[in-house]
């Protein structure tokens, strides 16, 4: 019901490296997911399209939150494929320890990386694709300069005068910072968390010295920075390689194929080059994408677009970019208040009850209203990536997790607007010989409406923001475009979703300021 | 014939608190019975035992000879009128929306007449104060709604809890008058809480003066007068004649 169906999928004969496109429909589509980050959306997109030549149906579902969301969904089979590197399964998801020949021999680390997940998680790295994008340790030239440095180890030895500004991703995992400043005895002023997104303009602005780049990322270049070698070889080897689920492995052996056939073709050359016209230029992951594969020798007959170079216009505004872009805007913003109708209205149907049944139990009450506030306490990415393995990725859990956290503040209005309910009036009926579900009908509720329907209205803005995040789990709206701007560094399309997002919760805000006006009984309107 | 009320041996505690202790009274059809004394004294407890309000413990009340736990709470109450200190009505309904609950309740009667004879029989006619809001009446129109609203569906006994206590003199006394001629157009029992002796005197056949959850005596007001059986109630009674006195001197 909640985790994808396998389709007992049409045998794939024998000789299935390509299997006839008339049976494709008969299959499920391949779910093919990235991280969010440019290089991750590209290789995804190649993968995309060499199974969308190879006859498959595919789903595409970019920029799911972290490391942590993208394995979940693979392991509980959400998910399909997406772009993956050998240190970050290494450290991040298998947590094993990187041994010396593993940093000197990238088939030892791959070998290893293989094997466990395998045997761990059922799921399959397919054979590198040819390059490796590790972490770089970037300064600004001025300042490798100034302190003379080339490597991690000129760093160590350089005062701690210096700023970083790392992604919480680097901040948090042992392949990261902590093991990195105890490999090298680093000593660093300040060490400040920052977006993937920022990072690069933080740098060029001088508000920090040093950041986490990835070896192969477009903006290196372009801010001229100096990534400082890793001299003690600290990094495990970063390989990329696709990173395919236990099923399509089992069920379908010709996308396994089309897959494969892009294995050891790209370089790090190339990637940079490529990276950098989707994160500098701007151009589109998909045009991108195709002209990487036809790079790659892998054009798709009769392609003619593929050889094309790609242009270099430069960059639009942002307001040509918002107008073109209205269409898709609008259709985003549909499936955001989608979301947000669902959770809210199933939250309401939840919560009002909830405290009705608890409102005249003090201790409950308060018990109830503390579980809930544990739910609203739970970051929304971690909340989203627990849920993986029971909901899987999209619509379903984005909608759970806005319900949970709707449920605080419509739970906690009602139960405030019951309790200052005129308590004379309330005797009163009592003693008349109401019911207690006329009391409630007649009296209690309308007494409390105003009081639930201000907290409704603050669970509806509230639910209208954090609805972005839905986009992290392939849940869509207008966190889309917020996530893929942030990964590829490009603010037009952050503020194309933000500034939507951002005037429906003022829209909502106002409508429900209406509705406000219209339920509030007369007798405290008259005032 | 309305009906006559009784309370046997009543003792009624919250957790610790013992709020009434071995009460037993006896209100003769038609006649009204003030319960007088201070705060805590258990008056208003006793009252809401005649509507089950209060569940006593230890004890038997009767309505019309019936212990009232053979009476189902809800119908009990729906025949029995209830007026608090505050009014108790429903803000966000009209005074004649309020005042046609109980009929509502009990369906049966039309409900809108037996709401605008009720606001008649009180001074306040339906015509100008039925479309109204609580809030846009005075406190002592008010305190009639809220005795309209307690005799609409013609009950025939009415439990008033500091019913007149919390207006000002003048409204005060034009809603005692009200309720002198109702008790003459209409046959009710009643029992009145109140803290003041002086209404009492005006408005009971009989007064139970009430002392740490007892009834110290009952009687009329001048059995009492004449023989008061604890030095509490000559205390009490004493007290109030020397303000009389102040009054009716300066």
């Amino acid at each position: 019901m909640l985790l994808p169906v396998t389709i007992a999928a049409p045998i794939v004969t024998s000789a299935g490296a390509q299997a006839s496109s008339d049976t494709s429909h008969l299959r499920r589509a391949i779910v093919v997911a990235s991280k969010p980050f440019g290089e991750s959306y590209l290789l995804a997109e190649m993968f995309a399209q060499l199974l969308e030549r190879a006859g498959r149906r595919v789903e595409r579902k970019p920029g799911l939150g972290a490391t942590e969301v993208a394995f979940r969904a693979l392991r509980s089979g959400a998910i399909d494929v997406y772009p993956e590197y050998v240190g970050t399964g290494l450290v991040a998801i298998l947590g094993d320890t990187v041994t010396a020949a593993m940093r000197s021999d990238p088939r030892i680390a791959f070998a290893q990386v293989a094997t466990d997940s395998r045997t761990r998680f059922g799921v399959h790295w397919l054979p590198p694709l040819g390059f490796q994008n590790g972490y770089a340790i970037a300064v600004r030239r001025a300042v490798a300069t100034q302190y003379h440095l080339r490597t991690l180890s000129d760093l160590a030895a350089s005062p701690a005068r210096l700023v970083a500004g790392f992604t919480s991703d680097f901040i948090g995992r042992n392949d990261g910072w902590p093991g990195l400043r105890d490999a090298y005895g680093l000593r660093l002023r300040d060490v400040r968390p920052l977006a993937p997104a920022v990072k690069y303009e933080a740098i060029a602005r001088r508000a920090v010295d040093i950041i986490d780049g990835y070896a192969t990322d477009g903006l290196l270049a372009k801010y001229d920075l100096v990534t400082l070698e890793d001299d003690r070889h600290f990094f495990p080897p970063y390989e990329a390689a696709a990173l395919a689920s236990a099923h399509l492995m089992r069920d379908d052996p010709g996308a396994i194929a089309a897959l494969t056939a892009l294995s050891g073709r790209l370089t790090e050359t190339r990637m940079r080059e490529w990276n950098h016209a989707i994160e500098v230029d701007g151009r589109a992951v998909p045009d991108v994408a195709r002209a990487a594969l036809a790079a790659a020798g892998l054009a798709a007959d009769g392609d003619t677009s593929a050889t094309t170079r790609l242009g270099t216009t430069p960059r639009e505004g942002f307001w040509p970019f918002f107008v073109a872009r209205r269409a898709e805007t609008l259709r985003l913003a549909g499936e955001h208040m989608r979301l947000v109708l669902i959770a809210l209205c199933l939250a309401i149907l939840v919560a009002v009850p909830l405290a009705l049944a608890v409102v005249s139990q003090p201790r409950t009450a308060e018990a109830v209203l503390q579980a809930l506030g544990v739910v609203q306490t739970i970051p929304g990415l971690a909340l989203l990536a627990f849920m993986i393995p029971f909901l899987g990725i999209g619509t379903l859990p984005a909608i759970v997790a806005l319900w949970g956290y709707a449920l605080l503040p419509i739970a906690r209005s009602t139960i405030a607007g019951l309790r200052i309910a005129d308590p004379d009036a309330l005797a009163a009926v009592d003693a008349m010989g109401a019911t207690p579900r006329q009391a409630l009908l007649w009296v209690r509720l309308p007494l409390a409406a105003p009081i639930v329907l201000s907290g409704i209205r603050t669970a509806a803005v509230l639910t209208v923001g954090t609805a972005t995040l839905a986009a992290f789990i392939g849940g869509g709206g207008l966190g889309e475009p917020i996530v893929t701007g942030l990964g590829l560094a490009d603010m037009r399309l952050v503020l194309s979703g933000a500034i939507p997002a951002a005037v429906l919760a003022i829209a909502v805000d106002a409508l429900l300021a209406l509705v406000e006006r219209a339920v509030v009984p007369r007798h405290l309107r008259a005032r | 014939m309305p009906p006559g009320l009784s309370a046997t041996g009543v003792t009624h505690r919250y957790g610790s608190v013992t709020a009434l202790d071995d009460v037993s009274v006896t209100i003769p059809a038609g006649t009204l019975l003030a319960l007088v004394g201070e705060s805590g004294s258990g008056k208003t407890s006793l009252l809401r035992c005649f509507n089950r309000m209060v569940e006593p413990a230890v004890g038997v009340i009767h309505v019309d000879g019936t212990d009232v736990r053979a009476i189902d709470a809800v119908s009990l109450r729906r025949r029995t009128g209830y007026v608090p200190q505050a009014g108790g009505l429903l803000p966000h309904w009209t005074i004649a929306r309020n005042v046609a609950l109980v009929p509502r309740l009990t369906g049966g009667v039309d409900a809108d007449a037996a709401a605008t004879a009720a606001l008649e029989r009180c001074g306040l006619p339906a015509s100008r104060f039925g479309a109204r809001f609580p809030h846009e009446l005075s406190g002592g129109q008010r305190q009639r709604a809220a005795l309209a609203r307690a005799l609409a569906a013609s009950q025939e006994v009415l439990l008033l809890d500091e019913s007149f206590s919390a207006l000002d003199a003048i409204s005060r006394h034009e809603l005692l008058d009200v309720f002198l001629t109702l008790r003459r157009e209409v046959a009710f029992t009643a029992v009145l809480v109140t803290h003041d002796l002086g209404e009492a005197a005006q408005l009971a056949d009989t007064i139970a003066v009430m002392r740490a959850g007892r009834i110290e005596q009952h009687g009329t007001l001048a059995a009492l007068r004449d023989a008061p059986a604890t030095p509490y109630v000559a205390a009490l009674l004493h007290r109030a004649q020397a303000a009389a006195q102040v009054l009716s001197s300066s």
